[in-house]
């Protein structure tokens, strides 16, 4: 039996009234979403487009904001093929609407309450959700020690860089640790290669200190990610993820 | 046919349009292999208009099916043992 009332997720609409270029393919959208009755971070919407011929497309994208903040934000990642995606950044505009529900999820989520460390893995726009977390967690204060490993294809995609660098220079409890995949700049002096079992072994805490992980990205990242840390002695259960698909967008 | 790789959590808008209960958390045993799990951590296929599958992440089995055609939903559990929640 299950003891859990419905709790159907409805439509609604949200209005943009901002958009916000973060990478060459990644842009932010500030909206405003009437009814919304908030989040958790980690959490995402689906959102859902419709075409005149009555055709629809829906797919899910991972809240950017705290919940503590005003507005929410949703940061998408545009891909070439895609059908939804280059519609959300390259068309949509100031004053546009658009469908969307939630939140949904309470697996990959994460609250200050719960405590640390924190391993945060990311692979491209896999960092969104995990900013909703360290956003959350700057909006209330906490200094759970947090370590964010991400892995992006150069210095010019790393999504939320300058924010990344502010956080991490007004909090000793919060890093930031990059590798580029493709290509880094000159002089560049950190990792330089995809996220494997060594570097896992120096950025994300031991198993002793019981890090709480959360991995996001595409479904090979995070399957390599989650097999490696659960591999070097952390506990299964303490590793959440939540993988991208190899298409879509 | 387009298929999306995703997971229990991206799925968990379409799977919420049947279920009532907060699917991400639910805890799950496979039918096949016996591995327990949440579904957040399932792996998930979306055949595009069409519905989708929840596969053990163990051995591949398909655990939930869910169909949809014209406002009316088809769901097969065979695939699994039990389903968990609250």
């Amino acid at each position: 039996m299950v003891a859990v009332g419905p709790r159907k997720l409805l439509w609604r609409l949200a209005e943009v009234v901002d958009v916000v270029p973060e990478t060459p393919r990644t842009k932010s959208l500030v909206l405003d979403a009437p009814g919304w009755e908030g989040h958790r971070a980690g959490q995402h919407v689906d959102v859902r487009l419709t075409a005149e011929d009555g055709y629809q497309a829906q797919r899910s994208y991972s809240i950017a904001s705290a919940p503590e903040e005003e507005r929410l934000v949703l940061t998408v990642d545009r891909l070439d093929d895609g059908e939804v995606s280059p519609y959300l950044t390259d068309v949509l505009t100031v004053g546009d609407r658009l469908e969307l529900r939630g939140p949904i999820g309470g697996y990959f989520v994460w609250d200050a309450a719960d405590g640390g460390p924190l391993v945060l893995v990311a692979g491209g726009s896999g960092v969104v959700p995990l900013m909703a977390m360290i956003r959350h967690r700057a909006a209330v204060g906490s200094d759970v020690p947090t370590r964010l490993l991400y892995s992006s294809r150069s210095y010019e995609e790393i999504i939320y860089r300058e924010e990344l660098e502010d956080f991490a220079a007004r909090d000793g409890s919060l890093e930031a640790i990059h590798t580029l995949t493709r290509s880094a700049p000159k002089g560049w002096d950190g990792y330089d290669r995809r996220i494997d079992a060594r570097m896992l072994s120096e950025v994300a805490w031991t198993p002793e200190e019981r890090p709480l992980a959360f991995v996001c990205g595409p479904t090979p990242l995070v399957e390599e990610v989650g097999t490696a840390l659960v591999g070097l002695g952390h506990d299964p259960g303490r590793v959440k993820t939540e993988r991208f698909g190899a298409t879509g967008g | 046919m387009d298929e999306l790789r995703l997971d229990g959590n991206a799925a968990a808008g379409t799977l919420g349009e049947v279920f009532s209960f907060e699917v991400t958390t639910a805890e799950y045993a496979c039918g096949g292999c016996g591995k327990a799990g949440t579904l957040g951590g399932a792996a998930v296929y979306e055949v595009r208009d069409l519905g989708i599958i929840v596969r053990c992440p163990g051995c591949d089995n398909a655990l939930i099916r869910v169909a949809h055609n014209r406002g009316r939903y088809l769901v097969d559990l065979r695939g699994t043992k039990y389903l968990a929640t609250g």
